[in-house]
């Protein structure tokens, strides 16, 4: 039996090798080149606590994400709601305009969000033209075009375990609920919430994780106002070739993610909500 | 359904009250509002002004045009779809062999190698990429298509493995015993009994892997400089520049395309 055991590593070996090497060691050399470049030691790190500069984009990044998480987890809630409780016939067409997204690349999402709130985008021009504003209104490169185009790029991931939490919930205490007498209402705030707690706690949990790193959306949409942590490790790097720094706060954007999955981790099973999704 | 007459259970009789008829309401909404600002490329395509709007005499293809006689862009399309198939062959051989060795081992080494195999999903792509870049500067892989499909297979990995793993959720352990005591060897019950039930898991990692590479940006936007260009990264140059309106026509190609899977998968689902 142990040569058995041999053979189903030796299946499980190359994927694991190949993620090591090229995936895990050059991340974990970037935290050597943190404390290496350009000196010895945590000069980046002082440097990175002490700079304005730093502190306001970890402030910008956790405000964005905490609120792409907020109206991400509302409006998921009311639409896995409405598919698992209260759409019958149209329930296909729901889930397939929500799973939509997901097929169409960030990019060209952002860049749908561009078009849109643009100064000369196209719902400044109606606006214009029907006479409610005179000058255009600034609705990106700001933090609230940012955080719209951010919700509209997570709200699937908050969805999907919300719905999947939800389809395992029976009828059955809720009608009971309703038997004893509570109101709709009631019911639903006593007895269906509480069991949609840890669908809740998934979605917020990969809502904000993914936001707290994300690039794309923030750098196209925030038009260099609204500096993220991920904008601006790139910036050091590539307009500074200021690899310490960029280095530093890399490490710090990491160890914030994983203190984020740490705390999660006391109140969600992690390993439904990450290892055994879908 | 709404039109039944008698009700069947308690949960059909609390149909159309203020509460469930809001919540349908919002549900329409929220989902009016993740589809709708995708389309509005569309009419943007359709323009015949050389500047980003809706149009304003009347429809053109113009913008159709420049894409499908442009060399560079016809060129970082085949490269994006040659990098994607690629990735979706490597990543799915990889990641199926990984998911059966460790549903064979079980216990907690097991589960602990399936985390570090899913680390991609939570490790933000600017700080991956930076990781790629300096150790492909000392491959020298910076620039490669080789770089380049090393990285997306990287990144396309936990998906293989967390959708085979849960197809081999449905396949009965006693199984493969049961092959193996009749006299199959190790290699021969993998590939006849559960590379089979894997089949179904293997196809959707292979789809998730082609979209992870086809879509991917950070990563190709650190690790290629000039003579490695894939979709994405034009799409992202063109939208930087943000005059060229061929962005919004290859955006409906990508939408259209998006929608007609959308629409097979999801008939297949029902």
């Amino acid at each position: 039996m142990t040569s058995d055991k041999a053979r189903y590593w030796l299946l499980a070996l190359p994927a694991l090798a190949v993620m090591v090497i090229f995936y895990i060691w050059p991340l974990a050399s970037i935290w050597a080149i943190s404390v290496t470049e350009p000196e010895l030691g945590f000069g980046n790190y002082v440097r990175g606590a002490e700079s304005q500069a730093v502190t306001t984009s970890f402030v910008i990044t956790f405000r964005v994400a905490a609120l792409t998480t907020v109206f991400c987890v509302i409006l998921g809630y009311i639409c896995a709601y409405a598919i698992a409780n209260t759409i019958r016939r149209a329930k296909p067409l729901l889930i397939a305009l929500v799973l939509l997204p997901f097929w169409v690349s960030v990019l060209i999402r952002s860049f749908s969000w561009i078009v849109l709130l643009g100064r000369s985008g196209i719902v400044n021009d109606a606006l214009r033209d029907v006479g409610v504003i005179e000058r255009p209104l600034r609705l990106m490169h700001n933090e609230f075009g940012v955080v719209l185009a951010m919700v509209h790029v997570m709200l699937p991931f908050a969805v999907l375990p919300l719905l999947a939490n939800m389809r395992g919930i029976s009828p059955a205490y809720t009608d009971a609920a309703r038997g004893l007498g509570a109101s709709e209402l009631t019911a639903f705030r006593l007895v269906y919430m509480p069991q949609t707690l840890p669908g809740i706690g998934s979605a917020a949990l990969l809502v904000f994780v993914l936001s707290l790193g994300f690039y794309i959306t923030p750098a196209l949409l925030g038009g260099g106002r609204v500096l993220m942590v991920s904008e601006y490790i790139t910036y050091q790097i590539q307009e500074f070739l200021n690899w310490g720094l960029g280095s530093a706060l890399s490490v710090a954007l990491l160890v914030a993610t994983a203190l984020v999955l740490v705390i999660a981790g006391r109140f969600l099973n992690l390993k439904n909500a990450l290892l055994e999704r879908n | 359904m709404a039109g039944s007459t008698a009700p069947q259970t308690v949960g059909e009789t609390a149909r159309a009250t203020p509460f469930r008829i809001a919540m349908s309401t919002g549900g329409w909404l929220v989902a009016a509002f993740l589809a709708l600002p995708i389309l509005v490329v569309i009419p943007v395509s359709l323009t015949d002004t050389s500047y980003i709007g809706l149009p304003k005499e009347g429809l053109s293809l113009q913008h159709y045009e420049s894409y499908f006689t442009s060399a560079r862009w016809l060129g970082g399309t085949l490269a994006s779809i040659l990098v994607g198939l690629a990735v979706a062959f490597f990543a799915t051989v990889l990641g199926t062999a990984f998911s059966i060795g460790v549903w064979f081992l079980g216990g907690r080494a097991a589960t602990i190698a399936r985390w570090v195999l899913i680390v991609p999903i939570l490790v933000p792509p600017v700080v991956q990429s930076l990781g790629f870049y300096r150790f492909w500067v000392q491959l020298g892989l910076i620039d490669t298509w080789t770089g380049v499909i090393l990285a997306h297979t990287l990144l396309a990995l936990p998906y293989v493995s967390i959708s085979v793993f849960a197809a081999l959720a449905n396949l009965d352990p006693k199984l493969p015993q049961a092959a193996r005591s009749l006299g199959a060897n190790i290699w021969r019950t993998v590939w006849e009994v559960v590379v089979p039930a894997a089949r179904p898991g293997m196809i959707t990692g292979a789809v998730f892997a082609f979209i992870v590479s086809f879509d991917e940006i950070v990563g190709v936007l650190f690790i290629t400089v000039r003579r490695v260009e894939t979709l994405p990264k034009l799409i992202w140059e063109g939208i930087q520049d943000n005059i060229d309106p061929t962005i919004a026509a290859v955006a409906t190609i990508l939408v259209v395309i998006s929608l007609i899977v959308a629409v097979i998968s999801g008939l297949r689902r029902t």
